[in-house]
């Protein structure tokens, strides 16, 4: 298959590229390095370095044209159509590319003395205000650096909550069986234990389940609302009520709240703790996996455990609080990473903010409701709904629609590749067999939309009439690579590049 | 010599006061392409539906659960080196421990072939 | 709004598809209590300028580091960072990719990953690195974490060479663990003997080389009396610039190192976001937090790279994974790499020479003020500065402050419960620092004291 007809291998702008190991020669250098003044005496106390790191040397030119080649190989949101479900892959504008670039909000030192870098300071009070507003919380941590990291952090500060009144039974945790793999992880690491939550037919949390499992010594649920099903928890209110008449907390997995900004407070829907994925709700690029940020927003009870550092007014000027001597009689729990908080991840989340304003996000909220609705009525007589819309930003389908066919959610997924689409979401949430999840986002026009729905119905009616399942089988045919062998990369483990071991 | 299943699909053949443990060839089946085995170690006692080993693929990683009690007699090395024989021979060559039994007793709430068989069918 | 592509018209087309009446009606499932009709009472959109203006108008408060001269550390360096890096960076199909879950449309990342877990690898003499963390504090927890893991044992050690945030960081995620942290006091003349204090309930010994004031040392012996007592040696760096130059933590022994990787690619962006490193022994990979790439073929027999090891990770473990973490440091873990592989090794070791040689001739100039002294007698790019019995440092980094010197950080910032740390200030160098930059220093410093 896919057979080269090229003597190089490259095939036109798909070039194949070695590993930076294999284009070095020893001496090029792609930086100049001024010349060392000398040294009477070293201060190394005898441990200079023995042997050679066996570091590859290229050239600028080298370098340059080795890493556009790699990003060649690679899909993003600016290549195409990107519906990964859960993930919020939306556009990510240029100019908070720009504003987190400013030498002015960059070329600041965390320790530097807090008169010279006030308007650093205004920039997370600006964004932390925002966060605020919208959800109606009083209170957020900033410094969590990724969503499983807020979760995390919101937990701590239950269980420093609990410890400080009294209530260190309360050691578990219910967690919906649809939720991240995160919920259960973050848990763990505070010392909880997990109880599963079943679903609803529904695709909801079972309520009378959960009830059921609240009792004196459960410290918090976690739900994600809207849930990974795509849908919102409609008996939201009583889950709360019940939660906090048990004497736990709330804890909202915010992954999805890109659903709902602008259009619900989730103060209003009884959260005590909730993150705030600023790389997916906030537009601030994913990176290939980072780094994101995941702001925690409190409630009045859990805010005086926020961890340090936190931003405080004072006088005319903002302070960084950065011990619990200073912290004005809080009970920080404690410092989740180094430094201040994702301050670059700032700087972006606040440009898309202040673009955007409350009438844009509130906007951008229901164009992707809208969208992932669209997608669930042009494709649901194709593919199958796991559950009765509506739907929130992400249209769920499992695989029935594929029986018999002997194409799997994974082949067709590869099929999607072929056509110059990123694959949906695929066998998650678990609580759906061969789950296919969409989020389309508000950045889709309907016209893309389109085009992705006449290729999905399509591929569909070709995996129906059977005799197709090699064919998706083999595919993806045009990319730089085809399917990888999953099972050899697990069985014998190459992590690393060694002189001669990689060919 | 009599062999017995459990519901978390691993058998046990017992031979004396000496059990040998595996996972069904339903298990192997379900998991996919075995990519990682952990057997336990010698000496290690073992209680009846505690975790007693890990078997992993590469999209799912499960525990092998004890389906007696006991002390473990010996681990199979070979597994570590060759997880792939969890797909080839799941019920012969490998078995991932020896256990020798404190409670024989425990083995009559085990099911036989003919019952695991039927509790298999009735998962499809 | 011009990130938002529907017109009215085509929402009324789509809604008529749906067979929805309005967007509203999309929404019915939210409790009618919790329903809000209006947007949030915050400001409206604005435009490019009007944003542009409002952030350069808070950016103009700030005294930025290259616009003065500059000598803080403490965890975090200015390095010059190569104009391709940057460049490089925001190519689209870099910026905007998710995680490389798709390894078919994703070997670019993938690709980077790999080269960037082998140079890692290298530069801390360590078997294997895993694909990057959130930031050194973080990656210094989970090195924790997993050494309990490893040794099946409860009590982690921190030498009071560790970072104060790290060690915060680390005594916060152990907190609710049932692991428990004998923390020492801060070391600023690496004085500190751990020796004897290792013993059979102990998981790890936790230290920072260069220690946070400065000092390095020989870890040797300290690695020795760890495994002789089944515990594992945790190493911390906080300027990866130092590979260059210093003998590394796995040639010393270590079984974990974790390091901050900002120094290469990154810039100081107010301390965040930083970039974890994390490397080890290769019979404790699968106990390893964080995502990993490894080489495969692809259908054609062509060699690839893929995401591997999974298992490990929360998406498939869930409570039981090695961490919960998800999302890391792509993007830092490609600055770091792009950085890197510009300077290759003769441009890492050369790097680090002129840093160190610079640090000493600051020494050197700092012999003209009186009274002042550089405590213990190693340290690469920065040292602890004793400013005499009397003085404050803080009071003497604001000083210089108002003369327009980020003059080094005061130790009582980090240990304000530590009154002896009082007179010690912090100063680093980079190659960024020029001659004129340390004369000025030594000439406010002489005035301020």
């Amino acid at each position: 298959m896919a057979e080269t007809t090229t003597f190089s291998g490259n095939r036109a702008l798909q070039i194949e590229e070695p590993l930076i190991f294999e284009l070095g020669s020893a001496g090029r250098v792609g930086v100049d390095v001024a010349d060392a003044p000398p040294v009477d005496e070293d201060r190394l106390s005898g441990l200079r370095r023995k042997a050679p790191i066996g570091l590859p040397d290229l050239s600028e030119p080298q370098v340059v044209r080795h890493y556009t080649r790699l990003s060649q190989k690679n899909y993003g949101i600016d290549t195409g159509f990107y519906p990964l479900g859960s993930c919020t892959m939306k556009h990510n504008p240029r100019l908070s590319e720009k504003m987190a670039r400013l030498p002015g909000l960059v070329d600041l030192h965390p320790f530097q003395p807090q008169k010279t870098v006030q308007g650093a300071l205004e920039v997370i009070d600006t964004l932390a205000h925002w966060l605020k507003g919208l959800t109606g919380m009083p209170a957020v941590a900033m410094s969590p650096a990724a969503g499983a990291h807020g979760e995390w952090c919101g937990l701590m500060a239950i269980r420093a909550y609990h410890d400080d009144h009294g209530e260190n039974h309360r050691r578990r945790v219910l967690v919906p069986e649809s939720a991240h793999g995160t919920n259960p992880a973050s848990a763990a690491m505070c010392g909880y234990s997990v109880d599963p939550v079943p679903a609803t037919d529904r695709g909801r949390v079972d309520v009378a389940a959960l009830k059921a499992k609240l009792g004196p010594d459960v410290a918090c649920i976690m739900v994600t609302n809207p849930n990974t099903c795509g849908l919102f928890e409609d008996e939201i209110l009583e889950i709360a009520e019940a939660t906090h008449a048990a004497g736990a907390f709330f804890y909202c997995d915010g992954a999805n709240y890109n659903a709902i900004v602008g259009r619900v407070k989730v103060a209003d829907l009884g959260v005590d703790a909730m993150h705030i994925n600023l790389h997916k709700t906030f537009s601030t690029p994913h990176g290939g996996g980072g780094p994101g940020a995941g702001p925690t927003v409190l409630s009045e009870k859990l805010a005086p455990y926020a961890p340090l550092p936190f931003v405080v007014h004072d006088g005319d000027g903002l302070r960084m609080v950065e011990h619990p001597e200073s912290s004005g009689g809080a009970k920080p729990f404690g410092r989740v990473k180094g430094y201040h908080g994702q301050f670059g991840v700032f700087i972006r989340a606040l440009a898309y903010i202040l673009s955007m304003g409350s009438d844009g996000l509130r906007q951008a909220s229901s164009d992707a409701v809208l969208n992932a609705n669209y997608l669930l009525a042009r494709l649901g007589g194709t593919l199958t709904p796991s559950f009765e819309g509506p739907c929130m930003h992400e249209a769920l389908f499992d695989d029935r629609f594929l029986k018999d066919s002997g194409v799997t959610t994974l082949d067709f997924a590869k099929a999607l590749i072929d056509e110059g689409f990123h694959p949906m979401t695929m066998y998650f949430p678990l609580v759906v067999h061969g789950a296919l999840l969409m989020e389309p986002t508000e950045t889709e026009s309907k016209e893309t939309l389109d085009g992705y729905v006449e290729v999905v119905k399509a591929l569909a009616a070709k995996a129906a009439a059977g005799g197709a399942a090699d064919e998706f089988k083999a595919a993806p045919k045009y990319t730089p690579r085809r399917r990888l062998d999953e099972t050899q990369a697990a069985r014998s483990p190459v992590l690393r590049w060694k002189p001669g071991s990689n060919a | 010599m009599s062999i017995y299943f459990t519901k978390d699909h691993e058998w046990i053949n017992v031979e004396g006061n000496v059990g040998t443990v595996g996972i069904t060839d339903y298990a192997q089946h379900a998991l996919g392409d075995v990519v990682f085995v952990e057997v336990p170690e010698a000496g290690r006692g073992l209680t009846k539906g505690g975790d007693a080993a890990v078997v992993e693929s590469v999209k799912a990683a499960s525990e092998v659960y004890s389906p007696v009690s006991g002390t473990v007699v010996e681990g199979n090395a070979a597994l570590a080196e060759q997880p792939a024989m969890v797909n080839e021979d799941p019920e012969g060559a490998a078995w991932f421990f020896k256990v020798e039994l404190s409670n024989p007793a425990e083995l009559d709430e085990l099911m036989d072939r003919a019952a695991y068989d039927a509790f298999v069918a009735g998962l499809e | 709004m011009r990130y938002l592509p529907h017109t009215e018209a085509d929402r009324r087309a789509m809604l008529a598809a749906i067979g929805a009446k309005d967007v509203d009606s999309l929404f019915r499932d939210v409790p009618a209590a919790a329903r809000l009709d209006q947007p949030i009472d915050l400001p409206r959109g604005q435009s490019e300028m009007e944003v542009e203006r409002a952030l350069s108008r808070m950016a103009a408060k700030n005294l930025s580091a290259g616009s003065v001269p500059f000598f803080i550390g403490a965890g975090l360096y200015r390095h010059h960072v190569p104009a391709s890096v940057d460049q490089l960076l925001t190519r689209g199909e870099f910026l905007t990719s998710y995680t490389p879950y798709q390894p078919e449309v994703s070997q670019g990342t993938l690709q980077y990953l790999f080269e960037f877990q082998s140079q890692v690898a290298m530069l801390t003499g360590m078997e294997v690195a895993n694909a990057s963390m959130y930031d050194g504090a973080t990656a210094c927890a989970e090195a924790a974490v997993m050494a309990a893991r490893v040794t099946k044992r409860g009590k982690v050690i921190l030498s009071g060479s560790l970072h104060p945030h790290w060690r915060e960081t680390t005594e916060t995620t152990l907190k609710y663990t049932g692991l428990e942290c004998e923390t020492l006091a801060p070391d600023p003349l690496a004085m500190e003997d751990l020796m004897g204090r290792v013993d059979s309930r102990t998981a790890c010994v936790i230290v920072q080389n260069p220690g946070f004031f400065g000092g390095i040392k020989d870890l040797r012996p300290l690695a020795e009396e760890c495994h002789a007592e089944g515990a594992l040696l945790v190493v911390a760096v906080a300027d990866p610039v130092s590979f260059g130059l210093i003998e590394p933590p796995g040639a010393m022994g270590a079984d974990i190192v974790v390091a901050e990787g900002q120094s290469l690619g990154m810039g100081l962006q107010f301390g965040g976001p930083g970039l974890g490193l994390f490397a080890t022994r290769d019979k404790y990979v699968r106990q390893m937090p964080g995502r990993l790439a490894g080489q495969t073929v692809d259908a054609d027999g062509k060699r690839g790279f893929v995401l591997t090891l999974s298992t490990r990770e929360q998406h498939i473990r869930r409570e039981k994974a090695t961490s919960n973490i998800c999302t890391n440091s792509g993007l830092c873990a490609l600055a770091f790499t792009m950085h890197l592989t510009l300077l290759g090794e003769t441009g890492l070791v050369r790097l680090a020479e002129l840093n160190h040689a610079l640090a000493v001739r600051l020494e050197t100039k700092l012999k003209r003020v009186k009274g002042v002294r550089v405590l213990g007698n190693s340290y690469f790019n920065e040292f602890a500065l004793y400013l005499g019995e009397d003085k404050d440092a803080s009071e003497v980094v604001d000083a210089l402050a108002e003369r327009g010197i980020l003059g080094g950080v005061a130790a009582s910032r980090f240990y304000p419960e530590w009154p002896e740390l009082r007179p010690i200030l912090l100063l680093a160098v980079t190659e960024t620092t020029t001659e004129s930059d340390m004369d000025a220093l030594v000439a406010a410093l002489t005035e301020v004291l």
